[in-house]
């Protein structure tokens, strides 16, 4: 949506012109801070150290990837496999129903996609239900591994050339619907309205309110009680193994729409993406964030993103103040500070930026309002 | 009127240690009763017994006259089984419910080191209790689909919290509040599950005298209220003698004595269990 304003004011600042950092960094961020939640949910509010989350978001981008493919984009893309073993497209039978072009054709979209992002996350949430069984007997360290390693696992048979009809192989699925996609253009192809930005905004918010309504509910308070003493949420009658998993299932379930946002994202699914060095990226997020805090979590995504893709560029290239040439800035010195930043929030704010607490819109707008009345 | 609880020839075995070795007593209902015994006697391993954190080696547990756990000892656990009456419940079906099941036959358990949420208010603590009965699944709760029962719940939390005089208390954590009142709330959060049957694991560890002698008011007092049965672990001599209606003694696993407080008190052998032997050549 901001992205149109550079249409209406043009001399506007370079940071609100639509191929601005900015849109990349809000885009991106509103992605993480989707699976970010998503994670908090299991480690900060359930107290299951799980590692799995790339193989769930690896779950959702193929199912959205492999079930958005257009029929007449199918041949190109697997050309390699000859064609898809998979023959159907949701985008196909939606065009079918509603027509190609005009407002048919916008609904049908908006409908397939949605559809798509939905089942993403149920055949994460299915997968979660299965590795669940055996997995979450463990405890702690162990679980982490054990997810960890069905991750990779995934990982591995998605990038095997047997699978490849489904799969694609190593390489990539693309020409499915992305952000970009839902840009509105008139005849000539020139941008009307830029909504590319708006919709993982939109998507992420509604799943971030449905985890927050959670949390609050009964099911969230005894998944704490199990987080802050099993044998006890146990002895007060809370089936141990029930809720682990329903929060197992459900944590995976947002993680698999995030993997479908990620893919949307990147427009493409390609397995190897979807690494540890992944989990532990969103795991970095919600520490920062404040393990046990939704909030916190949303907040650590937009710093961590924006630091990384965007307020820290400038580290990786030569600068120059005046005639004098900056000493260190060259390629990959970025990450030397970036290290160093996060090593310093560690140290210093080892609870995280907000600990377990929320930010509280109403209490804050209390304070301010009580501090202004004072000074009157 | 019959028995809340009763347990036959219970043994646990852990590898070659005998923790309860065929212990056999009753808990009639709306009585207080208690199992008292020097360090390391066992009484805590019949309790986890009890409220199914282990599954007994060997014996039957009993609930409102319907059995709850039952096992035998078979294969490897036969050949090493050091307790009696290994064959008396071979033919029946093993029971073993996990402790939700347990405290959803309404069974509830305090904790001899207190095991309050940390994160949780006072008044969480109580309401998380609650959650076992409420009904609702995920996607209802999630959804807010009945607010009439969650406000139900509350207002129960409420109620039980005034009644145990901590709804002054009831914003803050709950592991703020001094160390009698966490023992009170503990007690608070095992009455929100409705329970019959109140097992009271060391009920007065780390009190002081006078706060010993309200805690025996608060005992029977919350017996009447809640027409409960209370079964209860104890060191406090003052404590057991005050409240209980029968008592009794294990050392080593084993039943030593049992009786009404007064026999108990004069028993030689439960002098002896936490006195030590007289010495002949002293005498």
């Amino acid at each position: 949506m901001l992205e149109n304003l550079s249409a209406f004011i043009p001399n506007l600042p370079q940071v609100f012109q639509p191929t601005s950092p900015l849109f990349t960094v809000l885009k991106k961020a509103a992605v993480y801070s989707l699976v970010a939640v998503s994670m908090n949910l299991l480690n900060g509010f359930t107290g299951l150290f799980s590692l799995g989350q790339a193989g769930f978001m690896l779950l959702g981008a193929y199912t959205y990837a492999i079930l958005m493919v257009p029929a007449s984009q199918k041949e190109q893309v697997y050309y390699l496999f000859g064609g898809c073993a998979f023959d159907f497209s949701l985008p196909d039978a939606f065009a079918a129903i509603f027509g190609e072009g005009g407002a048919g054709g916008a609904v049908g979209m908006i409908l397939s996609c949605l559809i798509a992002l939905i089942l993403a996350g149920c055949v994460a949430g299915f997968f979660a239900y299965l590795i669940g069984i055996p997995v979450l007997r463990l405890k702690s360290d162990y679980l982490a591994i054990a997810t960890l390693g069905f991750a990779e696992i995934l990982r591995a048979i998605f990038q095997w050339q047997k699978l490849g009809p489904v799969t694609n192989g190593a390489n990539m699925i693309k020409g499915f619907t992305t952000f970009s996609s839902f840009n509105i253009t008139n005849a000539s192809g020139a941008t009307l309205l830029r909504l590319s930005t708006f919709v993982p905004f939109l998507v992420s918010s509604v799943c971030i309110l449905l985890i927050v309504l959670l949390i609050n509910s009964s099911y969230g308070r005894a998944f704490k009680s199990i987080r802050d003493d099993e044998i006890a949420a146990e002895a007060m009658g809370i089936n141990l193994f029930k809720h682990k998993m329903m929060s197992f299932v459900i944590s995976s379930f947002f993680a698999g729409v995030g993997g479908a946002l990620f893919a949307m994202y990147v427009a493409n699914a390609q397995a190897k993406a979807f690494t540890s060095v992944m989990t532990y990226e969103i795991l970095l997020i919600v520490v920062i964030g404040g393990i046990g805090s939704v909030s916190g979590s949303v907040l650590a995504t937009f710093l961590y993103v924006a630091c990384s893709e965007w307020w820290l560029r400038f580290l990786d290239s030569e600068q120059y103040i005046g005639a004098f040439k900056v000493p260190l800035l060259r390629n990959g010195f970025r990450m030397v500070i970036f290290s160093i930043v996060i090593m310093v929030i560690v140290l210093f704010f080892s609870q995280g930026i907000m600990g377990d607490k929320e930010i509280n819109l109403g209490a804050l707008i209390g304070k301010i309002r009580a501090k202004r009345e004072r000074k009157q | 009127m019959g028995n809340a609880l009763h347990l036959e020839n219970v043994t646990m075995q852990f590898g070659g240690v005998v923790s309860v070795n065929n212990l056999t007593l009753d808990v009639p209902e709306h009585q207080i009763i208690a199992l008292i015994g020097p360090n390391g006697a066992g009484k805590t391993t019949a309790f986890n017994c009890i409220t199914g954190v282990y599954q007994p080696t060997n014996g039957l547990i009993e609930f409102m006259g319907r059995p709850i756990v039952r096992n035998h000892p078979v294969g490897k656990a036969l050949r090493n089984y050091k307790g009696e009456c290994a064959d008396k419940f071979a033919s029946d079906p093993v029971l073993n419910p996990t402790p939700d099941q347990i405290t959803g036959m309404g069974i509830a358990r305090t904790f001899q080191n207190i095991r309050l949420w940390k994160s949780m208010t006072v008044f969480e603590n109580v309401l998380v209790a609650k959650h076992q009965h409420a009904h609702q699944n995920v996607f209802s709760a999630t959804f807010r689909k009945n607010l009439a029962e969650e406000k139900r719940m509350r207002e129960e939390t409420m109620e039980l919290l005034s009644e145990q005089g901590l709804d002054a208390y009831k914003d803050e954590l709950a592991v703020s509040l001094p160390y009698g009142l966490q023992r009170r709330l503990e007690i608070a959060r095992a009455l929100a599950t409705n329970p019959k049957l109140l097992l009271l694991d060391e009920p007065a560890a780390g009190m002081n005298p006078q706060e010993t002698i309200e805690l025996a008011d608060f005992v029977r007092q919350t017996r009447e209220k809640y027409d409960l049965t209370v079964f209860l672990i104890e060191h406090h001599m003052d404590l057991v003698m005050n409240v209980s209606d029968y008592i009794y003694v294990i050392d080593f696993g084993s039943e030593i004595a049992r009786g009404i407080p007064e026999e108990v008190q004069n028993n030689r052998h439960v002098i002896e269990a936490y006195l030590g032997v007289a010495d002949e050549e002293a005498i």
